[in-house]
């Protein structure tokens, strides 16, 4: 009876899937699909579960419960952290399809080699190739994120680089087809942990020469490989609705990365064989420019005088977690009938839409979010620019310095609006290494310190003054 | 069922699912990226299924235990992913709460 009805239930669940992401298209429905995920989810555990070849619970019980005990706490990270929680759940999913894989082969290999039959094992190899490159891969990712001791922060580079991780994967490729070719020889039981290794030394490789700038195309390129493992093991186990889930996972992050490779005017290629690291030394030196920095009081005046302000948040807000202190400012000069919005450039932060995240988590409504292509034109228009924690986004080189590493990528006009702040850490250059001269042209005034305090004395100041009014 | 026929109906079936993701995750607002991640994260943790089979068939015992850790890695993915898309998703709003002031 079970046996009959896992047919119908896989249907209904990959249905459920579909409507879950359908109604993500906006954020008045996005709820309804979280629910619509979870009963997909539920009914396809449930009815897998109640499977007659199922025969022993007592580890699946212990599995799911260790599931809820780490998975629990994980959701529960402050929103700043997402970014490696994310590349953290790619690295599970990646390392649970390479488990399957290898439990698979070694099954074949003890069934009987008539399991083991070519297509299968080109699955298979597909399967702990990407399952394990993936897992290692996202774990350097979450470990950048989390800027870990241990991960080197900046690009790794070294002589020859790509062609060592070519000829790796070459090597690991090789060894896969040999497996193919002969997966009941008797070397193959003792080759097949090779494949795993080289697989597992790929990820680490592909990642170290990438830097954090480049994190949003790289996370969502891992997501799109967490995605394809699982339609590898769909494939081992001829199963339909892990083909169609991986494969809506795949297709997620290929759009995510596509959209994150056209903000950034740069091919997948380049993001990821590129060492984004090296390119900017050369134009170190050359002349001195000065900025102009502002007092708290003087900013804080210029911004009461405006009518239309424009907030441009960066990775910068993320780190010094200032979204809270934003939107206190934000309402304040709400208060004062002041227009507040808040431009977001596509790769702002360190994953796809991390700044939407972090400004609703302070409450912002997100009808106030603008997209760059939606309020560059009215840019002109804008009183003020207030720059919080971004840098290449906003760079204007970006438009026709051909020699700079970011030449080409579409940047929020933050230069066209009549007055600009920026809020800096420090003078030294942004996560690229480039000098930003948008901090010294003429209508820029620079405030140094970390974006939660200067905004917090921003705040402060604004709050004072509307008592003499 | 043979072989190379099985095997060209599950490619059909990811290309045909393949291009329904493209069309459906188009239209996903840009708003909403970082939740589309961690969604389909949780559902990509469909592996769970063949997990599941994996552990709890009669199978040697260090196979099912590869099987019970990738069960316990989807598991963690399926109860942190949906629970923090639902957190965040929360969090989008279009109006501030009544009595917060500051109407547009």
């Amino acid at each position: 009876m079970m046996a009959t009805l896992i047919h119908p239930a896989y249907i209904v669940a990959t249905a459920l899937f579909i409507f879950a992401l359908h109604w993500m298209n906006t954020p008045a429905t996005a709820r309804r699909g979280v629910y619509a995920g979870v009963a997909g989810m539920g009914l396809a555990v449930a009815v897998t579960w109640a499977q007659p070849g199922v025969v022993h619970h007592g580890w699946i019980v212990l599995a799911i419960a260790g599931g809820f005990v780490v998975g629990v706490p994980l959701a529960m990270v402050p929103l700043t952290a997402v970014p490696q929680r994310t590349a953290l759940s790619h690295a599970f999913g990646g390392l649970a399809a390479g488990l399957v894989g290898t439990a698979e082969f070694y099954l074949g290999l003890g069934e009987g080699p008539e399991t083991l039959t070519t297509f299968r094992m080109v699955a298979i190899v597909a399967e702990i190739l990407l399952g394990y490159l993936t897992f290692t891969g996202s774990l350097m990712a979450a470990g950048k994120l989390q800027e870990l001791k241990w991960v080197p922060q900046r690009p790794v580079t070294y002589p020859l680089q790509n062609l060592t991780n070519l000829a790796l994967l070459l090597v690991a490729a090789g060894v896969g087809t040999a497996l193919v070719l002969y997966p009941t020889a008797e070397w193959a039981a003792r080759l097949f942990p090779v494949v795993i290794v080289l697989a597992l030394l790929f990820g680490v490789l592909l990642i170290i020469p990438i830097g954090g700038a480049d994190m949003p195309t790289v996370i969502a390129i891992l997501n799109s490989y967490a995605g394809l493992s699982a339609v590898a093991m769909g494939f081992v186990l001829d199963n339909k609705l892990l083909i169609t889930a991986g494969a809506l996972d795949g297709s997620s992050g290929l759009i995510l990365a596509i959209i994150m490779c056209k903000a950034m005017n740069r091919s997948f290629t380049n993001v990821l064989f590129g060492a984004f690291g090296q390119v900017q030394q050369a134009k170190a030196g050359g002349e001195q420019k000065v900025y102009k920095s502002e007092t708290i009081e003087g900013a804080a005046q210029v911004l009461e005088q405006a009518s239309l302000v424009v907030i441009i948040p960066g990775y910068g807000m993320a780190v010094a977690q200032a979204q809270h202190k934003v939107r206190e400012l934000y309402d304040l000069l709400k208060k004062r009938g002041i227009v507040v919005k808040f431009a977001i450039h596509p790769v702002a932060g360190r994953m796809p839409g991390h700044m939407n995240v972090l400004l609703a988590e302070a409450d912002i409504p997100y009808t106030d979010l603008a997209e760059m292509d939606e309020i560059n034109p009215d840019m002109p228009q804008v009183d003020v620019a207030l720059v919080v924690g971004a840098n290449d986004v906003v760079n204007p080189a970006a438009r026709y310095d051909k020699s700079s590493p970011i030449f080409g990528m579409p940047i929020i006009d933050a230069d066209k609006a009549r007055t600009v702040f920026a809020i800096k850490r420090s003078k030294n250059p942004g996560f690229a290494g480039i000098d930003n001269e948008l901090y010294f042209s003429d209508k820029t005034w620079m405030l140094f310190g970390d974006a939660k305090s200067v905004i917090g004395e921003l705040v402060k100041q604004l709050s004072s003054g509307s008592g003499m009014h | 069922m043979t072989q190379a026929s099985e095997f060209w109906s599950q490619l059909f079936v990811f290309v045909l699912a393949s291009f329904i993701g493209l069309g459906v995750i188009r239209r996903v607002s840009r708003l909403l990226h970082t939740p589309l991640m961690s969604i389909t994260n949780a559902i990509s943790a469909i592996a769970v299924v063949g997990s599941i089979v994996v552990t709890g068939a009669d199978y040697p015992p260090m196979i099912r235990l590869l099987g019970g850790i990738a069960l316990f890695a989807s598991m963690t993915n399926i109860v942190s992913g949906f629970l923090i898309t639902d957190r965040m998703l929360k969090m989008f709003k279009t109006e501030r709460k009544p009595g917060d002031g500051g109407h547009r």
